[in-house]
C-alpha cells in the first residue's frame, strides 16, 4: 500500500504548486522575511543574553539614547533597549496574529461548511449574520469588548487581573469578529463541491452529513481556507496594534508593536525615532503576510487570482 | 418594488433591534456602574443611598427588563443624559456627527476621485508597469496601520516642515475664518484618504477587469472602436455599478477609520466621542454613540441595495425581493 504522498497526481500537484509559488518573487521573499522575523522574535531571550543587556531594565539616566554600539536602535522613554523590546513585541504581535487567525479560520470554516452544505434557511441565516458582522463598525465594538469587565462575566478575579489575560482577551475578541472572509470563501467553495459525484456517492452510501463535510468536502476547500487565513493574519496584526496603541490591548510593561507607539505622539518632538521602528515592523510584517497570501492564492487557486 | 423595500426595511429594523440589545448588554458589562461612580465621587452618599438609588433607577432589575425600560424610553425620544457632559446625549452627539460627516465626506470623495482613474488605468493594461506599480501601492495602502500613518504625517508636516497644525479643530481661542479651519482638516483628511484609497482602487480594478471581459466589449472592439471609446463608452459605465455597493458597504470600516483619525488629531467628531465615552465610563453616551454608528451603517447598506437596483436596469426590485 502506498502512502498518500507517493500518489503520482499528488506529487505532480505539489510540484506545480511550488513552480507557481516560486514565480511570485515577492511572496517567496516575504515568506523568507517572515521566517527571519519569527526566528528573531523566538530567539529574543538568547539574543538578549548575548547582547548582555536586560530588555526590562529601566534606566532613567539613559533615556532617548540614539542608536549606538550597546543599544542598536537606541533606548525609549524609560531607558529600555528598543531593539530587544521590538523582538519581544514581535513575539506578542505574531502570537496574537497566528492564534487569532487560526481560531477565526476554525469558526469561519464551520460556518461556511454548514451554510454551503445545508443551504436553504440555515444558509440564509448564517450568511445574513456574516453580512451583518462585516458591515458593523468593528473598531468601536472591539473597544467595548476590550473594556468589558471580566469579573462581570464570571471570570475569577485572580485570572481577570493577571497580566497574561490581556493577551488571551485580544485573541478571543479578534477571533469572534475576524471569521467572515473565511466563512464566505468556504461557503462558495462548498457550494461548488457539494454536487460533485464523489459527494453524491458518499451520500448514496449513507454517510452522515458531518462525515461528508469532514472527509469529502473539507479536503477540497483547503486552498481558500489557507489563502484567507494568511491574508487575515495581516489584518489581525493591524487590529491588535491599534487596540494596543489605544491602550486597550496588550498592557505594558509587556511590549507589543502597538503599545510601543502609545507614547510616540507625545514624544514626537523629543524622540521622533521612537515613532518609526515599531510602526515599520507592523507595516513590514503585515505587507509580507499580504504578499504571501497573494502568492499562495496564485499557486493554489490560479483561477481565483487577479488575472 | 414596495415588497422589496418593505422586506429590506424589516430586515434592517430586526438587525438594529438585535444589535441594540447586544450593545446594551456589552455596555452593561463594562467596569463599574453609574451609581458606584456617583458614590465614589461623593463622600456624603452611603452604601444604603446607593442601594436606594439603584432601585430608583431600576438598576437592580434583570438585564432584559432594564433593556425593555431603556428601549421604551428611547423610542419615546428620551435617550438619557451624558454623565461626563451633564447634558442630553443628543445635544452632544449631533454636532459631533456633523463634524464626522464633513471629515468622512471629504475623505471618501477624494479617495474615490483618485481610486477610479488608478483602478481603471491598471485594469486597461493588466500586468503592465503601471498596473504593477499601482498594485504595489495598494499592498502598501492596506498594510499600513492608520495610526502610524497619522504619526508619520504629523512628524513630516507639523514637526519637520511646520506647515500644518498637528491636531485640533481651529485656531486657539476659537474664531478664524473658514480657511483657518480648513488647515486643520488637511492632515485628518489625508490620513483617511490614504487609508481607504487602496481598497477602492482594488475594487475599481477588479470591477473594470470584469467589465472588460464581457461580450459587448469584444463587440465594440470588433466594430472598430478605439480603445478609448470602448473603455469610456462601454466598459466604464458598467464597471461603476458594483462600486456603488462597495462604497456603501464600506461605511462600517469608515467609522473605524474615523475613530482612529479623530483620536489622533483631536478632531471633535463621533469617532473620538465614542472612544472617549467608553474610556470615561459614560455609559449612556457610549451606548447611543455605538447605536448611531450601527444605524448609519445599516442605512448605508439599505441605500446601497436601492441604488443598485435603481441604477442597473437589468436588476428589478422584483427579482431582488424574490431572492
Amino acid at each position: 500500500m502506498t502512502s498518500l504522498a507517493d500518489h503520482p497526481i499528488d506529487v505532480a500537484e505539489r510540484q506545480l504548486f511550488w513552480r507557481r509559488f516560486r514565480e511570485h518573487r515577492l511572496a517567496l521573499f516575504s515568506g523568507v522575511l517572515l521566517v527571519i522575523i519569527a526566528m528573531l522574535a523566538l530567539l529574543a531571550p538568547l539574543i538578549e543574553s548575548a547582547m548582555g543587556i536586560d530588555a526590562t531594565r529601566v534606566d532613567l539616566f539613559n533615556q532617548y539614547a540614539l542608536p549606538n554600539a550597546t543599544h542598536w536602535l537606541g533606548t525609549d522613554e524609560a531607558g529600555r533597549d528598543v531593539f530587544l523590546r521590538l523582538l519581544y513585541g514581535g513575539r506578542i504581535s505574531l502570537l496574537v496574529g497566528l492564534v487569532a487567525a487560526f481560531a477565526a479560520a476554525i469558526i469561519g470554516t464551520t460556518i461556511g461548511l454548514l451554510a454551503g452544505y445545508y443551504g436553504g434557511r440555515l444558509d440564509a441565516m448564517l450568511m445574513r449574520t456574516t453580512d451583518g458582522v462585516i458591515a458593523l463598525p468593528i473598531l468601536p465594538l472591539l473597544i467595548v469588548l476590550a473594556a468589558v469587565d471580566l469579573n462581570k462575566v464570571g471570570v475569577p478575579t485572580a485570572i481577570a487581573e493577571s497580566e497574561i489575560v490581556s493577551l488571551y482577551r485580544m485573541m478571543f475578541i479578534i477571533a469572534i469578529v475576524g471569521w467572515t472572509t473565511v466563512a464566505r470563501l468556504v461557503r462558495s467553495a462548498t457550494l461548488s463541491v457539494r454536487s460533485r459525484e464523489f459527494v453524491r456517492a458518499a451520500e448514496a452510501m449513507g454517510a452522515r452529513p458531518w462525515r461528508i463535510m469532514a472527509r469529502h468536502i473539507l479536503p477540497n476547500v483547503v486552498s481558500p481556507i489557507i489563502v484567507a487565513t494568511t491574508l487575515s493574519i495581516g489584518s489581525i496584526i493591524l487590529l491588535e496594534s491599534v487596540l494596543s496603541f489605544l491602550g486597550l490591548g496588550i498592557q505594558p510593561p509587556t511590549p507589543s508593536w502597538g503599545n510601543m507607539l502609545t507614547n510616540a505622539q507625545e514624544l514626537i518632538t523629543r524622540a521622533p525615532q521612537l515613532a518609526v521602528y515599531p510602526g515599520l515592523m507592523i507595516f513590514v510584517t503585515v505587507i509580507a503576510f499580504n504578499f504571501l497570501g497573494d502568492g499562495l492564492q496564485d499557486a493554489l487557486d490560479p483561477r481565483a487570482s487577479r488575472r | 418594488m414596495l415588497t422589496f423595500l418593505a422586506r429590506r426595511l424589516l430586515g434592517t429594523v430586526i438587525v438594529l433591534a438585535v444589535m441594540s440589545f447586544v450593545i446594551f448588554l456589552l455596555i452593561g458589562l463594562m467596569p463599574g456602574d453609574p451609581i458606584d461612580i456617583m458614590i465614589a465621587s461623593n463622600p456624603d452618599l452611603t452604601t444604603a443611598d446607593g442601594e436606594r438609588l439603584k432601585r430608583l433607577h431600576g438598576l437592580d432589575l434583570p438585564i432584559t427588563e432594564r433593556y425593555w425600560n431603556w428601549l421604551t424610553a428611547a423610542l419615546g425620544g428620551d435617550l438619557g443624559y451624558s454623565r461626563t457632559f451633564n447634558r442630553p446625549v443628543l445635544d452632544i452627539l449631533l454636532p459631533r456627527l456633523g463634524n464626522t460627516i464633513i471629515l468622512l465626506g471629504i475623505a471618501s470623495l477624494t479617495a474615490i476621485a483618485i481610486a477610479l482613474p488608478l483602478g481603471f488605468a491598471a485594469a486597461v493594461n493588466p500586468h503592465s508597469l503601471t498596473d504593477n506599480g499601482i498594485n504595489m501601492f495598494c499592498f502598501a495602502g492596506i498594510s499600513v496601520p492608520a495610526f502610524w500613518l497619522a504619526i508619520l504625517l504629523i512628524l513630516l508636516f507639523a514637526v519637520t516642515l511646520g506647515v500644518l497644525p498637528a491636531g485640533g479643530m481651529g485656531p486657539v481661542g476659537g474664531g478664524g475664518g473658514f480657511f483657518d479651519r480648513l488647515e486643520f482638516l488637511v492632515l485628518p483628511v489625508l490620513t483617511l484618504t490614504i487609508a481607504s484609497l487602496a481598497g477602492y482602487t482594488r475594487f475599481a480594478r477588479a470591477s473594470m477587469m470584469e467589465a472588460m471581459r464581457q461580450d459587448y466589449v469584444r463587440t465594440a472592439y470588433a466594430k472598430g472602436l478605439s480603445v478609448r471609446n470602448v473603455v469610456v463608452g462601454h466598459a466604464m459605465r458598467n464597471a461603476l455599478l458594483p462600486l456603488v455597493t462597495v462604497v456603501a458597504l464600506d461605511f462600517g470600516a469608515l467609522f473605524s477609520g474615523a475613530l482612529i483619525t479623530e483620536t489622533m488629531f483631536g478632531y471633535l467628531g463621533m469617532g473620538k466621542l465614542m472612544f472617549d465615552s467608553i474610556l470615561a465610563n459614560d455609559f449612556n453616551l457610549a451606548l447611543v454613540g455605538l447605536l448611531f454608528a450601527t444605524l448609519l451603517v445599516l442605512v448605508g447598506n439599505f441605500l446601497a441595495d436601492i441604488a443598485y437596483a435603481a441604477i442597473d436596469p437589468r436588476i428589478s426590485f422584483k427579482s431582488l425581493a424574490d431572492q
